[in-house]
């Protein structure tokens, strides 16, 4: 069965106060949708959500990964069941290598059992992490302790890689990286393009969408999608910016609380 | 004043466990005498403390013919690496069970036995240092200890003599009518090298024990010694250990300690650091759970000149557990270039646990170098989530963060066997 990830109505808030308004989205196996928007939309509170951060709460609507709910899931479940969100910030453990836990995260994938051998495990974590361009001496070092910006994006992507998700969720991944590294990212992501899986690209420049072309382009104002298109509305909005939308729909402030009374 | 009102132990018992294990009439007066000194003394005054609140009813009696036949349990066997253990010494509540020192360490002058014995064969050494580095009349629980302590063990290694393989000691308690008060006496002669490791555990006990301990350790000028500990005793057991090392010019001392037990257990581990030169390194980490009060102290008395102190202390309060956490670097004056560092971090993975970290300078020379950090805190949640976002359930995620939090202690210690045989037991605390 192909992939199908549906998001509807999906409410969400954070310590009382309403971000999401009311999401709908479906992803299926073999596309790429980017949600774009100003900072302050609401996009970064899509992806916790869907992760479910202990932070954010959901106060209405649903989300199915092949009709499994996910909101009922705890967030190691819905890792489990196949999500996986690189993210904008990722924490640094100190005392964990890189390598433990890439392997406990694939064997907790895996299941009780079915654990991978070392030996393979090795194998894959080294081959994956030469496509990344990343030094060896990462795969021993605490996990991402002392990483610069960009060394975090790419273990982010050694993750996905490792972890063969059917949802991919990449939570502003371009932010701090220079050329040479958005250019193996995006390889990195383009690797995992197939026909199981679906990505939701998250981002407010349109330049790593020279790399990681969408199929569908979302733009996200005042906590809602306020408009869809092919990958020509990201030329528009690479062209022109984000006001003749705003014009078009009556917003004069894009954040989320701003909306005037309808 | 702050004592036992009522002292536990009775000069008659003594005098009969001194002529039942045949004593030297010295020791059986030094007894004596410090039973008296504990009717006077008062109990040590503890960070944060109280220690007369401690449960200290229970010393055992010094001349009950304790449990210390029949076969060893099989925990206590699988705790023997049985290819290295040529030279071991086994106390069981309070008499020796098993004493052999290989062949070729006998040869080259090496003593190890336990300390009763070697006060009766090997006096004139033991009179020389037993009580020199620990005296009986600091304070009550140590002038206590002096009157009732048995079994133990004394090594003695001579002048130029390097021992390779580790030496093995076990204390086991499983009988609480009898005084289980070990008494280690080491000796690390003129540039002599050894490594010793301890393990003190306890079986089904009966009632409520309490367990008095003293470690003496001297290293003379230019000798190296490792010395570990792992103290794993059951709730019932309360523990006090007093842990100490003289160190001459160039002397070097470590210490490595797991402190795991299950009840309440105090601890105070001092490196004196007298000679030039001399080096001091200690790692300490702890496990508390349940209702457990710790109270552990790692000190480096500085008077040598560039003599060198590090300490790392890592502890993690689960439940209801309360640890008090002290370090103290103490550099007297005229001790030039001395340099001490010390980190104490406790981590606490319940609302109900607590968690004190108290670092403490005492420096009385202005050529010196001295550093602390301490913390306290709880398991960060953002990293929790992290981790459960790979899948890894919230459990797993918890018990890597814990092992990464002890690591930078648990992956120096330099004898495997005691790094893997630290880690099951972390585990087993943690998994309770």
């Amino acid at each position: 069965m192909s992939t199908k990830f549906v998001i509807e109505e999906l409410k969400a808030a954070i310590e009382g106060k309403e971000i999401l308004k009311g999401i709908n989205l479906e992803i299926k196996g073999g596309e790429i949708h980017a949600i774009m928007g100003p900072n302050g939309t609401g996009k970064s509170t899509l992806a916790s959500a869907l992760m479910g951060h202990p932070k954010y709460e959901v106060t209405d609507g649903s989300v199915t990964l092949d009709g499994e709910d996910l909101l009922e899931m705890a967030v190691d479940e819905r890792a489990r069941a196949g999500l996986f969100l690189a993210m904008q910030y990722p924490s640094e453990i100190a005392g964990v290598t890189n390598s433990d836990f890439l392997r406990s995260a694939m064997n907790a994938r895996r299941g009780e059992g079915n654990e991978i051998s070392l030996i393979k495990f090795i194998r894959q974590m080294e081959s994956k992490m030469k496509e990344l361009e990343m030094n060896p001496e990462f795969a021993h070092r605490y996990l991402n302790e002392g990483f610069s910006g960009g060394e975090k994006k790419r273990n982010e992507i050694l993750q996905m890689m490792v972890l063969d998700p059917k949802i991919v969720v990449l939570d502003e991944i371009d932010s701090g990286l220079d050329i040479d590294a958005l250019r193996i990212v995006a390889e990195g992501v383009n690797s995992m393009r197939s026909e199981e899986r679906g990505f939701l690209v998250i981002t407010h420049y349109q330049r790593l969408l020279n790399y990681i072309k969408p199929d569908f382009v979302h733009v996200m104002m005042q906590g809602r999608i306020v408009k869809s298109g092919g990958p020509e509305l990201a030329e528009r909005l690479e062209k022109d910016g984000y006001d003749w939308i705003k014009e078009e729909l009556g917003i004069v402030d894009e954040t989320v609380g701003q909306e005037q009374e309808a | 004043m702050t004592t036992l009102t009522v002292l536990p132990v009775e000069a008659s018992a003594l005098n009969a466990f001194s002529e039942q294990s045949s004593e030297p009439a010295w020791l059986a007066e030094r007894r004596l005498k410090a039973l008296e000194l504990a009717g006077q003394l008062e109990l040590p005054r503890l960070e944060k403390m109280k220690l007369e609140r401690w449960n200290l009813q229970n010393f055992g009696s010094p001349a009950a013919a304790g449990q210390t036949g029949g076969e060893l349990p099989e925990n206590v066997l699988a705790l023997v690496d049985s290819s290295k253990s040529e030279s071991l010494v086994v106390q069981r509540n309070n008499g020796t069970v098993i004493s052999r020192l290989s062949a070729e360490l006998a040869a080259k002058g090496v003593i190890f036995t336990d300390l009763q014995t070697a006060a009766k064969e090997h006096g004139d050494l033991v009179q020389q240092y037993l009580s020199t580095v620990v005296p009986a009349e600091e304070n009550q629980l140590t002038a206590l200890h002096n009157a009732v302590w048995n079994g133990g063990v004394f090594l003695y290694v001579p002048r130029n003599v390097e021992v390779e393989v580790p030496l093995q000691a076990l204390f086991l308690v499983d009988d609480a009518k009898a005084t289980f008060a070990p008494h280690v006496l080491v000796v690390a002669d003129t540039n002599s090298r050894v490594t010793y490791v301890d393990n003190y555990l306890s079986g089904e006990l009966d009632s409520e024990l309490v367990h008095t301990g003293i470690v003496e350790v001297v290293v003379k000028a230019g000798a190296k010694v490792q010395y570990a500990t792992v103290h794993h005793l059951s709730g019932r057991v309360t523990d006090l250990t007093y842990r100490r090392a003289v160190v001459d010019n160039d002397g070097s001392i470590e210490w490595i300690v797991g402190e795991m037990n299950n009840g309440d257990s105090m601890s105070d581990t001092n490196s004196i650091l007298k000679g030039n030169g001399s080096l001091s390194d200690a790692k300490v980490i702890a496990v508390g759970s349940g209702s457990q009060r710790l109270n552990f102290s790692t000190r480096a008395t500085h008077f040598g000149k560039s003599s060198e102190s590090q300490m790392i202390t890592r502890a993690v309060m689960r439940e209801e557990a309360t640890a008090i956490i002290n370090g103290i670097t103490k550099i007297e004056h005229g001790a030039t270039k001395a340099n001490g560092e010390q980190t104490e971090k406790v981590l606490m993975l319940s609302p109900k646990a607590r968690g004190d970290a108290n670092p403490i300078l005492l420096i009385d020379e202005d050529d010196v170098k001295a550093g602390h950090a301490a913390s306290v805190g709880q398991v960060n949640l953002e990293q929790i989530y992290y981790l459960m976002s790979r899948g890894i359930s919230r459990e797993q995620a918890e018990r890597l963060i814990i092992y990464g939090f002890l690591a930078p202690v648990v992956s120096d210690i330099p004898l495997e066997q005691l790094q893997n045989q630290l880690q099951a037991l972390v585990e087993r605390k943690l998994g309770q």
